[in-house]
């Protein structure tokens, strides 16, 4: 399964703010622990090896180039 | 010292080629006489090779060394003739639990599945195992040349001399091939000038052997921060003889002379235990971990095996284990090539198995490692969220890595294996190690394992024409050994042939064995070649080309 980076999200404001929402009131440190959960419950979901390495690659890539 | 344990002290004999001046000869020196190096000498006499074994010492191991031997490992020391008195003395487990903070995050089986003689691990104090092994070679008419240092070599291609050092003074010892099974700080590796490639991992462990009448049930207990060792990893093991293995986990920047004094270790297992019972240290030692190994393990006619070609740290188990596994690997071999049978560029394939299985092994054993000891704030980070979430999801639990336990490698691309040609299912892929099941022999209870090994087996599920089975016989019965295996029902197959019983179906089943199915397996019990139906050329040619005798 290839990566889709084409909008695949049904509401991305929605999305959005519930992501944000999500560090409300939250310091560095929590914000980190969330996000590395979050991470890892997303990934799950995903599942497929090959598209969670071409994920992760794209973020790398976007990060450090 | 152990209270619960008195090392041997076996007895120096000053060699006869000390008294008359003349070199020692044999086909095999082995040097080290640790689990590895007397599992060869074992193999070895078995297979009838000529072989001299010396260590520097005259008893076994103390001290905090191996402690699991895992399936494969038992199933080889079946072969050897010593799996029965390991398991009898041993306590055997298969329940892992893993605690985060205070509380159990999960537990697993390592072997759920029933039809197995041996259970998935077996915990024995190393020096028990080696008193075991040497009783065995001694059962076998061979003793271990004990007190005799190597402590000079030289090779060329005909063969290889060791300056071979003992209290009454120096001999040579010039063999076909030697064994290096001298251990993790192998001195011949040092005096061939081999590099040594790999990683240290910057932290310290505290690995406590402690007497107890404990009751923590057998089962291996792994807990990440748990209040009584705040912030560190400890594990907890059952040995024999109510001793305890207990590695608490320090960091890089403890002091490992300091704590190693009983007035720290104490407080630490009184908090561990949280109750006032009696204990008693019984040996206690500070380890740094790293997993190293040499780039190739064979180097002419000296060959590498055990830790003295490959280290990991200890969680998985993978250190012993895998010893076992490169002589399994080795031995057959090296008979086949000193018997003229085989080229010694069969020998090539040992290098090319044991090599895939010790980077195997590294790998395992760095994911673990990395993950107990996290080398990075952000992976720390993700270490603590996967602990937290496998407290409530079953899928982080997957995720959670306290070691990877020992498991025997597939050599998926081996020289010696013949590619599938016809569609199997299951995992008896050419180039795994054969599973166990229970049979019936002669109308008695056994298990499949313990009937194959030690020379080349053709496993042929039945019906099959008899004219073919004679064929086989008549044309390649030198060479291998054939095995029919029957449903229950079936009775008089009065041929001759090994008739293997497959009472509960369970070898058909894990060998996916439709009838006419063939299996061709190496010595060490490996898979060679199989087939649904087959023709006597090509059986011939897959037992060429597991021979090291050409193939294609």
């Amino acid at each position: 399964m290839a990566l889709n980076t084409e909008p695949n999200i049904a509401r991305p404001d929605d999305f959005y703010q519930a992501l944000i929402d999500a560090h409300a009131g939250l310091t560095d440190a929590q914000s980190a622990a969330l996000n590395a959960r979050l991470i890892l419950l997303l990934a799950n979901q995903v599942g497929d090896l090959d598209t969670l390495r071409a994920a992760i690659a794209a973020a790398r890539d976007s990060v450090a180039s | 010292m152990p209270s619960t344990y008195r090392p041997p002290e076996y007895p120096y004999v000053t060699p006869l080629e000390i008294t008359t001046g003349e070199v020692a000869r044999t086909q095999v020196a082995i040097v080290g006489a640790g689990p590895i190096g007397l599992a060869a000498a074992i193999d070895l006499a078995q297979y009838g090779i000529d072989f001299i074994i010396v260590d520097d010492n005259n008893t076994v191991s103390v001290g905090s060394r191996a402690i699991c031997y895992a399936k494969r490992a038992l199933e080889i020391l079946d072969r050897l003739g010593c799996g029965q008195p390991v398991c009898a003395r041993g306590v055997s487990w298969s329940v892992g639990k893993v605690f985060f903070h205070d509380e159990l995050a999960y537990r697993f089986d390592l072997l759920p599945e029933p039809g197995h003689r041996r259970p998935a691990f077996v915990n024995l104090q190393q020096y028990h195992l080696e008193e075991a092994l040497v009783v065995r070679l001694g059962e076998l008419g061979h003793r271990v040349r004990w007190r005799n240092r190597a402590v000079g070599i030289e090779r060329d291609d005909a063969g290889v001399r060791l300056d071979i050092e003992t209290p009454d003074g120096r001999y040579t010892l010039a063999a076909d091939y030697v064994i290096a099974a001298d251990g993790a700080r192998s001195p011949l590796r040092d005096m061939l000038g081999l590099e040594w490639k790999g990683q240290v991992f910057r932290d310290r462990f505290l690995i406590a052997d402690v007497h107890m009448k404990g009751e923590f049930p057998t089962e291996r207990w792994f807990w990440f921060d748990p209040p009584f060792h705040p912030g560190q990893s400890v594990l907890l093991h059952r040995q024999a003889d109510d001793v305890w293995r207990i590695d608490f986990q320090l960091g890089w920047d403890a002091d490992p002379e300091e704590e190693k004094k009983p007035e720290r270790v104490t407080p630490r297992i009184r908090a561990m235990l949280g109750d006032d019972r009696p204990f008693e240290l019984e040996w206690v030692s500070v380890y740094t971990f790293q997993c190293r190994r040499l780039d190739r393990f064979v180097h002419g006619r000296v060959i590498f095996a055990g830790d003295a070609a490959h280290q990991v740290s200890p969680f998985g188990a993978r250190g012993a284990n895998s010893g076992f596994q490169d002589t399994d690997n080795l031995c057959w071999k090296l008979a086949r090539v000193l018997r003229g049978q085989s080229p010694a560029s069969l020998l090539d394939s040992y290098d090319r198995e044991r090599v895939e299985a010790a980077d195997e092994n590294i790998l395992n054993s760095t994911r673990a490692t990395d993950f107990i000891t996290p080398k990075s704030h952000v992976s720390r980070v993700f270490r603590d969220a996967v602990l937290d979430l496998s407290r409530r999801y079953p899928f982080a639990r997957r995720l959670v890595n306290s070691g990877r336990l020992s498991l025997p490698t597939t050599h998926r691309a081996s020289p010696l294996s013949t590619l599938d040609r016809d569609v199997f299912s299951g995992a008896m892929v050419p180039g795994a190690p054969a599973a166990d099941a229970p049979i019936r022999l002669d109308g008695r209870a056994a298990w499949l394992l313990n009937q194959l090994g030690g020379r080349f087996d053709l496993l042929v599920f039945a019906p099959v024409a008899p004219r073919w089975l004679d064929e086989v016989r008549r044309s390649l019965g030198g060479e291998l050994s054939v095995a029919l295996v029957v449903p229950q029902s079936v009775g008089d197959e009065s041929t001759g042939l090994l008739v293997i019983e497959d009472a509960e179906g369970l070898v058909s089943q894990r060998y996916d064995g439709a009838p006419g199915t063939a299996y061709l397996l190496r010595p060490d019990q490996h898979v060679a070649a199989r087939w649904r139906a087959l023709e006597v050329a090509e059986i011939r040619e897959a037992l060429a080309r597991a021979q090291g005798r050409g193939g294609h």
